[in-house]
């Protein structure tokens, strides 16, 4: 189909400011008579809170005050595993227990060293197992280990002689907190020809944005006016006003961009600490900055989850997949948690369609930082463990890698995961087509296991899938007389460019020029629209819908308005060059700016006064509320769709291991993504190329490490739990797309930005393992010591499985 | 190059005194707010963006600290103030150098540039600036300024660079949203565009 903007580049608003650092972060902002907030955190692991004594701090020249526990939970903590604003009861090193507000951050630093809190130390525990194991420590409060959804706090036990067992390599034999199968498991095993089994673990790590999670706050006319950072300026401040205790109507969040996404920040209830210098600068009636540190934002700014899990996997003779048995006990950190282990099963029943599957998963506390969503939470994490089985099965099997995943992909048609939902469309074979050819797969395997010297070269295939879309949000779209479309957008700003890329599929229903489209977001005084949080890869199709949706009511309504001046009816009518005009005859018509001047004279359902869609948000009728009767508007609220739309990739890589040193180069890399129509191709290669970083580090580098005498965390920069820099990615990775649109997509469009990960950690993975003769360590990360230690027949010194240590 | 402030040297430096940093207090130490006892701050001058700037500092006070909040230039970012990831890359004589990791005091004899003083007077971006609009290099943008600075200095000594050298000269500066390919494309355009 031919678009005016779908698929074509363009430069987004934000861009210039992002090259000469006039755009603002939270922290770049100040306002008069500001204060400033530090933190005092919890210095140990696990612990309760007896007494504070803050008389010498709070006499000081310079202090305001101070927030506790107390004063923002005045009926008592919430009784979950949730982040906490502030906590009595600190479940991991770096808990904020309260705030202090000063007339400088020296002041602040100085009169916090003046508190006298009072702590009754708890045992703590940094890896689940240990947890689990009868009489080990429990990380939660009330001396408990895991919680149950609608049932609260609970103890998981397993004998010794059953996690020992675990360790040892074996199946878990203890009844699992949630499970799900399909099909006849046994069936499928004895169908098979090549059955393969192991243990396995993935390490947790922080998310370490580059923007800390800093805020400010102020308060005026009672209203309170938050600057913050999100994913999602909508889906945030609507969650945050609850948090903070504030009507929906009397928050303003302003958030012109956010330094980096990737799954913490989407949801307010991720992100509590904002609602300190809320509620801080609404106690002392002054405007509060909280910047955040660096080692603050490890603690608070969220983790992945960790894996001990136990695989097993049988193909039948002719290469198809026909049981996968998985049981996974999740890290769940000292605070959050996640669905990572059912996601980590459901897609490799969307990836690899076998014939019976079986998930059985327990998520378990450690003293550890906060747990919660992470850039394709479960899909990501399970991607470099299955690869390699694959690669196993192929070879044993006399299969190619190519023709085995081939033989397994998802296809238009097919199902997956617990509810058996179908896919919207789905075209992976096509996809692993592309990328093999691009990569010259085939012409590369005479390369593989070659030697040069103390160098080898191993070859690696993988896939990504994450589910990419939502729906049942609204959009807005209004138009002044001088004939500007506005395009009212409540997505963030978090470096993904959907906040423009969406907004494209509204002017192109009215066939708008770019340059006479204002995009208005930055922050909720805009009069935005209720949007689905910035997380799951869902952006592009979620709004998109909802963009092209409120543009079509304009459009519709440009036509009843033409059509009642003009006459004829509203289908003879269409929109080209701005104007609203008959199709037979052109020069009958409206421009832009006359349409909507008709349309402020007519009032009522044009300008947003009447006849609003009944299932819009109570956001969004706010927005609208405040809108009504100053423009001419399209309003929508999007319908549900119908099934999974999914967003997959295939990645081909080559790499350079030197087995003196256990390190590599990758020395090529082909990213191949299938998610339907490209809307944005610059921004789709940088959810490309960006995911493929994040892929080299979930299998090289990223892990948690923790001091296992005091629970300390020794990962807090970027150097401990590596960001790749520069020189550990390719010198260019080279991308494509199947660019074939999805029917439940008015454009044919769906998200990526999580399968990018997936595939290149599962090619990275299994170039690795092929590097190494087809060892397979079955963890991620895969660091150079741990490759020579194998190299050189040395056993390691974690214990099996452990987490949140050097073993990852 | 300046032969006293090496990029090499700078690292090492940083490597060593982050690796002693703290979970509390790393702020406001760096912030120079943590005096000891009877310092003052000092009015002092500094050449900043080619304009000479009087400005109070304290004694342990840092580059950023000063260019961010005495000097209102928050194009520098502070993503982890000790010396790790590069988002506070300013050109200090020419040479990209971490503004979170030296102090005030010793830039008294210095050229300071930041990302606010690339653009020409009739605002024309710089050519890297230009480029990396022109190839969508940023993503969430936070490390960009520190990425343009970088990029900058590398072409101020190598006009010409190949890829692989770019990718070494800039690999000082962490790219969390992962677009060092975006940031190569827009090195290496900017060579074209001079």
């Amino acid at each position: 189909m031919a678009y005016m903007h779908i698929g074509k580049n363009f430069v987004p608003p934000d861009v210039p400011g992002k090259v000469t650092g006039r755009i603002k972060y939270a922290e770049d902002y100040a306002r008069e008579g500001m204060v400033y907030s530090r933190l005092l955190t919890s210095p140990i692991p696990h612990a309760r809170v007896l007494e504070i004594d803050a008389s010498e701090a709070l006499a000081m020249d310079g202090v305001f005050g101070i927030l506790t526990a107390d004063d923002v939970y005045p009926d008592g903590e919430p009784q979950s595993t949730g982040l906490k604003i502030l906590t009595n009861e600190p479940t991991l090193v770096g808990e904020p227990i309260l705030a202090l507000a000063a007339i400088d951050e020296k002041t602040a630093e100085t009169a916090i060293s003046r508190i006298n809190v009072t702590f009754e130390r708890l045992p703590f525990v940094l890896d689940p197992l240990e947890s689990l194991v009868e009489g080990g420590a429990n990380a939660y409060p009330g001396d408990q280990n895991t919680f149950v959804f609608r049932q609260g706090f609970a103890t998981e036990k397993w004998t010794e002689d059953q996690v020992a067992s675990f360790r040892a390599g074996n199946e878990p034999t203890a009844e699992p907190q949630q499970t799900w199968s399909l099909g006849d498991l046994e069936a499928g095993f004895s169908a098979s020809e090549f059955v393969y089994e192991t243990t396995f673990t993935t390490a947790g790590y922080p998310h370490h944005s580059m923007e800390p999670r800093s805020a400010m706050a102020y308060w005026e006319d009672g209203k309170l006016y938050l600057h913050g950072t999100s994913q999602s300026l909508t889906a945030l401040a609507d969650g945050m006003a609850p948090i903070i205790g504030v009507p929906k109507e009397d928050i303003v969040f302003i958030n012109a961009a956010t330094g980096g996404g990737f799954g913490q920040r989407a949801r307010a209830n991720s992100i509590p600490s904002m609602a300190i210098p809320a509620k801080l600068s609404q106690k002392i009636n002054r405007p509060v900055m909280m910047r955040i540190t660096r080692e603050e934002e490890f603690t608070i700014g969220g983790a992945r989850q960790g894996f001990q899990g136990w695989i097993k996997v049988g193909f039948k003779p002719d290469g198809i997949m026909s049981a996968c048995d998985l049981y996974i006990i999740s890290d769940n950190g000292g605070k959050g948690g996640g669905g990572d282990a059912s996601s980590a099963a459901d897609c490799i029943d969307v990836l690899y369609q076998p014939d019976a599957l079986r998930f059985r998963g327990t998520s378990i506390g450690s003293n550890t930082a906060h747990r919660g969503a992470q850039r394709g939470p479960g899909q990501n994490q399970i991607a470099p463990i299955i690869a390699p089985i694959l690669d196993k099965a192929a070879d044993a099997l006399g299969i190619s890698r190519l023709e085995i995943r081939k033989i397994n992909a998802p296809r238009n048609g097919d199902v997956a995961g617990p509810r058996q939902t179908p896919f919207t469309s789905a075209y992976v074979p096509e996809s692993l087509d592309m990328a093999t050819q691009q990569f010259d797969w085939e012409g590369r395997q005479a390369r593989r296991r070659q030697r040069n010297g103390s160098k080898v070269i191993g070859l690696g295939l993988g896939q990504g899938y994450h589910n990419a879309g939502r729906s049942g949000m609204d959009g807005i779209v209004t138009m002044g007389t001088d004939g500007r479309l506005k395009i009212h957008n409540g997505v963030g700003n978090l470096g993904t460019y959907s906040y423009a890329s969406t907004s494209r599929a509204a002017a192109e229903v009215l066939k708008m020029p770019w340059e006479n489209c204002d995009i208005l977001n930055v922050r909720t005084d805009n009069h935005l629209p209720i949007t689905s949080p910035q997380d799951g890869s869902n952006s592009i199709f979620t709004n998109t819908r909802t963009m092209f949706g409120a543009a079509t009511d304009m459009l519709n309504k440009m036509k009843e308005i033409a059509s009642s001046d003009l006459g004829g009816d509203p289908s003879d009518y269409d929109v080209s060059n701005e104007r609203i005009h008959q199709i037979a005859d052109e020069s009958t018509g409206y421009t832009y700016a006359e349409v909507a001047q008709r349309a402020m004279e007519l009032g009522g359902k044009f300008t947003g006064e009447a006849d609003l869609p009944e299932e819009l948000a109570e956001w969004t009728r706010i927005s609208v509320s405040r809108l009504a009767g100053s423009a001419f508007m399209g309003v929508y609220h999007d319908p549900r769709h119908e099934g999974n739309p999914p967003g997959f990739t295939v990645t081909c890589c080559e790499i350079e291991l030197d087995l003196e040193t256990g390190k590599y180069e990758i020395l090529d890399m082909v990213t191949i993504a299938e998610s339907g129509t490209i809307v944005h191709p610059q921004g789709m290669e940088n959810q490309l190329v960006g995911g493929a970083v994040w892929g080299i580090g979930l299998s090289g580098y990223e892990r948690h490490l923790y001091d296992p005498q005091n629970g300390l965390p020794a990962s807090t920069g970027y150097w401990q739990s590596k960001v790749p820099t520069y020189l550990d990615t390719p010198v260019k990775i080279g991308t494509g797309w199947v660019d074939l649109p999805d029917p439940e997509n008015p454009v044919g469009a769906r998200g990526i930005g999580e399968p990018s990960m997936g595939a290149v950690s599962a090619a990275l993975t299994a170039a690795i393992t092929d590097a190494l003769d087809g060892h397979h360590f079955a963890t991620a990360p895969i660091t150079a010591d741990m490759i020579i230690n194998h190299l050189a027949g040395t056993e390691e010194n974690a214990a099996p499985l452990a987490q949140n240590n050097f073993r990852g | 190059m300046n032969p006293k402030v090496t990029r090499r040297r700078f690292i090492k430096g940083v490597v060593a005194s982050g690796a002693a940093a703290t979970t509390t207090g790393v702020w406001y130490a760096a912030n120079g707010q943590n005096r000891p006892g009877g310092a003052v701050e000092r009015l002092i001058r500094i050449n900043v963006n080619g304009q000479m700037r009087s400005v109070d500092v304290a004694p342990q006070e840092t580059l950023a600290s000063t260019l961010r909040y005495k000097l209102g230039l928050t194009g520098t970012k502070l993503g982890c103030n000790r010396g790790e990831c590069g988002a506070c890359t300013v050109l200090v004589d020419d040479v990209a150098t971490y503004a979170c990791s030296v102090l005030t005091h010793s830039m008294k004899n210095s050229r300071i540039e930041t990302v606010e003083g690339l653009e020409s007077p009739n605002g024309d971006l710089h050519p890297v600036q230009q480029a990396f609009v022109e190839e969508l290099s940023p993503q969430c943008g936070y490390c960009t300024p520190g990425q343009v600075m970088a990029a900058v200095a590398l072409l101020r000594e190598n006009p010409n660079p190949t890829r692989e050298e770019a990718r070494h000269a800039m690999s000082g500066n962490i790219c969390r949203c992962g677009s060092y390919d975006s940031y190569l494309d827009g090195v290496m355009r900017a060579v074209q565009l001079g």
